[in-house]
């Protein structure tokens, strides 16, 4: 691969680990690993932990993915890649 | 007009309309059939999508499931939303650029390899067929209520609905019909989910109610549930896990990457327009599906509670559950407990012989219980008639009840649909014409894929008659499935120039094997009832660090990157024009149309 195809790819591949990175947190972390200790937090009735498990984390999956096919889409013309 | 009434009318009307855009838009050539040409808008894909993805599981099961499952039934709710962005991000925009029209097509062409993208397309029919199982049990709870049958002859009606509906459908038929089927069963869902809201905290939003308070008791709702729930001796609803915290993180891990392996979903991504929209169509898709997905935790939760409240007085007045006045008498039971006694899906058995109904877990019997002379629970519910019977129990208007049934009978029969047709053109497309029979025309082509349908609907609907699991429960297992075998290889594929063919057949045949194992060890052979074989691992069932079956797919994933691995490492690299083919995969520029003459 010429060299601005790996960096675009270099850039694309950090970005995924960001947008992951923030998955796994909401999700496994305060839904699953630490929900037991977040419930101790209260959001209105709700319990932080099972809050995370059962709401939060598909609202935040929703925003992930926007923000994703946002800033690929700048990413695509920053590098000159993207679709005529 | 009578409550059967209103639901012939509703159901009757809703068909109509299905069936008026499938002939509107009746699927012609080949590539049609597949595909739909192509061109459809990423907010009507996403609409479509949320259709496709919404099955029996999702809208009739999952949130029966949460509501026994309490806090733990997050699994299904985080699982079956999260494996969008790995969708999103990992997978759709590079198999768009890709242009091909099945998963297997990326699978051969990626690997070079005939055998690669045959052991592709196995794996594809064993994950859709244990799908379409989970579904038929869903249309069999779904037309055994409508019609009021037992749920025998209601999964035999339904099988023959559902195989009429597929063949005449095609996918551009499906894409617009399931626009139209988005629309029923999102309403279905959420209408009485508002209106139970509503009479239980005040707040018309489900998603604020299960957080807001009970009554004007000063409770919040899940408090009151919690209370109830524990009382009764099912356990603490909110902090319920299932079984551990390994299992409900495998679990979890394993419907996620289910989700970007299963090929009716990814399937959707090749026909959008560009690169870019094959990424916002994740997007969309999730939109639509977290309507129903948040909403569904309040039905869980609510649906416990009324149900509860319908067989015991004390919950709502909040005196002593086990005071014998406040269980009702059999004979007293509303109306929509004798319409499920029909299906035998709901039963009683008066142990005491009080001639009341207790309703309580007598696996882990309370004090209050025992002193009231209580001799085991009396009611069992099967916790996929929670969802459908929900806006009875909470004695919604009778349209709205017809609603919920024409959901659910759109939300089964769609997704059922989808399946399908990944079946019929895996095995008439990718097996058939490019493998074995390379002059098979196109009218013989179409001919072999509707005698997969029908093959997949006779086998799906004589195990759905047994099912291995619960409606959702099942479909989690081609989830494990799916999750063990594609999702791997896809990936690679794609993140991984070095991977080759040896590495991608060896992980996939691996991680599908060493699951099927699990599942199989737990369920029978193929799920045929009385085919177990725990015993050859010391009887024990989830013997493997506590995990069970339905989320043994992320087990099997791990073993499949690590087999595929070793094995790449140790034999020939790709040759260079694959390696340039991933390179150029990785980058959107270039994309073309996806159309019928790029199938070979």
């Amino acid at each position: 691969m010429e060299d601005a195809g790996k960096a675009y790819w270099y850039a694309v591949l950090r970005l995924v680990g960001i947008i992951l990175a923030i998955w796994f947190f909401v999700s496994y972390g305060c839904g699953i690993l630490w929900a037991q200790a977040l419930n101790s937090i209260k959001l209105g009735g709700y319990p932080l932990g099972f809050w995370f498990a059962q709401q939060g984390s598909i609202y935040i999956f929703v925003a992930l993915i926007f923000i994703y096919a946002h800033l690929m889409g700048k990413l695509d013309e920053k590098f000159d890649v993207h679709e005529e | 007009m009578s409550l059967q009434a209103i639901t012939y009318l509703v159901v009757g009307a809703t068909f109509a309309l299905y069936i008026g855009i499938a002939i509107w838009s009746r699927a012609g050539s080949t590539s049609d059939f597949y595909v739909a040409g192509g061109g459809v808008h990423p907010v009507l894909n996403g609409m479509a999508t949320g259709a496709d993805w919404m099955s029996a599981a999702s809208f009739i099961s999952m949130a029966g499931l949460i509501a026994a499952m309490g806090y733990g039934g997050g699994l299904f709710l985080m699982g079956w939303t999260g494996g969008y962005v790995l969708l999103a991000m990992l997978l759709a925009p590079y198999l768009r650029k890709f242009g091909k029209f099945t998963v297997p097509q990326f699978v051969g062409d990626r690997y070079y390899s005939k055998g690669a993208s045959s052991v592709a397309v196995i794996c594809l029919i064993i994950a859709s067929t244990t799908y379409i199982i989970g579904q038929m049990t869903g249309v069999g709870v779904a037309f055994s209520r409508f019609l009021g049958v037992s749920n025998t002859m209601g999964v035999i009606i339904g099988m023959g609905i559902v195989f009429v509906y597929a063949v005449f459908g095609g996918m551009k038929g499906i894409t617009y019909t399931q626009v139209a089927q988005y629309c029923v069963l999102i309403l279905a869902y959420t209408i009485p989910a508002v209106f139970i809201s509503l009479q239980l905290t005040g707040n018309p939003l489900p998603q604020l109610g299960l957080g807001g308070e009970f009554l004007d008791t000063g409770q919040s709702l899940l408090g009151k549930v919690d209370q109830v729930a524990t009382d009764l001796g099912f356990g603490k609803y909110s902090t319920m896990t299932r079984i551990s915290t390994l299992n409900m993180f495998v679990y979890t891990v394993s419907l996620m990457i289910g989700t970007a392996g299963l090929p009716h979903v990814i399937i959707r991504f090749f026909t959008v327009p560009k690169v870019k929209d094959a990424r916002s169509s994740a997007g969309w898709a999730l939109v639509f599906i977290a309507i129903l997905y948040t909403t569904a935790p309040g039905v869980a939760a609510m649906a416990k509670l009324n149900l509860h409240a319908t067989v015991n007085k004390a919950v709502m007045t909040g005196g002593d559950l086990f005071a014998e006045e406040n269980s009702i008498k059999y004979e007293d039971r509303p109306g929509w407990m004798k319409r499920w006694e029909v299906t035998g899906l709901l039963k009683f058995e008066d142990k005491n012989g009080d001639g009341r109904i207790q309703y309580y877990n007598d696996k882990n019997t309370p004090e209050g219980a025992v002193a009231a002379g209580w001799a085991g629970n009396e009611l069992s519910v099967n916790r996929d008639i929670m969802v459908l019977a929900n806006p009875e129990i909470a004695r919604l208007p009778n349209w709205v009840i017809a609603l919920v049934a024409a959901g659910g009978l759109a939300a089964a029969l769609s997704t059922a649909a989808g399946l399908l047709l990944a079946i019929s053109s895996a095995i008439s497309h990718d097996l058939l014409k490019d493998m074995w029979m390379p002059d098979l025309s196109e009218k013989g082509e179409l001919l072999a894929g509707r005698i997969a349908m029908a093959s997949a609907i006779v086998v799906a609907g004589y195990l759905g008659l047994n099912p291995p699991d619960f409606a959702a429960g099942t479909v989690a297992i081609a989830f494990g499935l799916a999750a063990s075998s594609i999702f791997p290889a896809l990936m690679m594929g794609i993140f991984n120039k070095r991977m080759n063919k040896e590495g991608a057949i060896c992980g996939m045949a691996a991680g599908i094997g060493i699951t099927m194992l699990y599942v199989f060890a737990h369920k029978g052979i193929f799920f045929i009832p009385g085919t177990e074989f725990l015993g050859l691992f010391g009887g024990k069932a989830n013997f493997f660090l506590g995990i069970e079956p339905n989320a043994f797919g992320a087990i099997g994933a791990l073993v499949n990157f690590a087999v595929a691995y070793v094995v790449s490492k140790v034999t020939p690299a790709p040759p260079e024009h694959i390696q340039h083919l991933v390179e150029n995969v990785r980058i959107p520029r270039g994309a073309k149309a996806v159309d019928g003459t790029h199938i070979h």
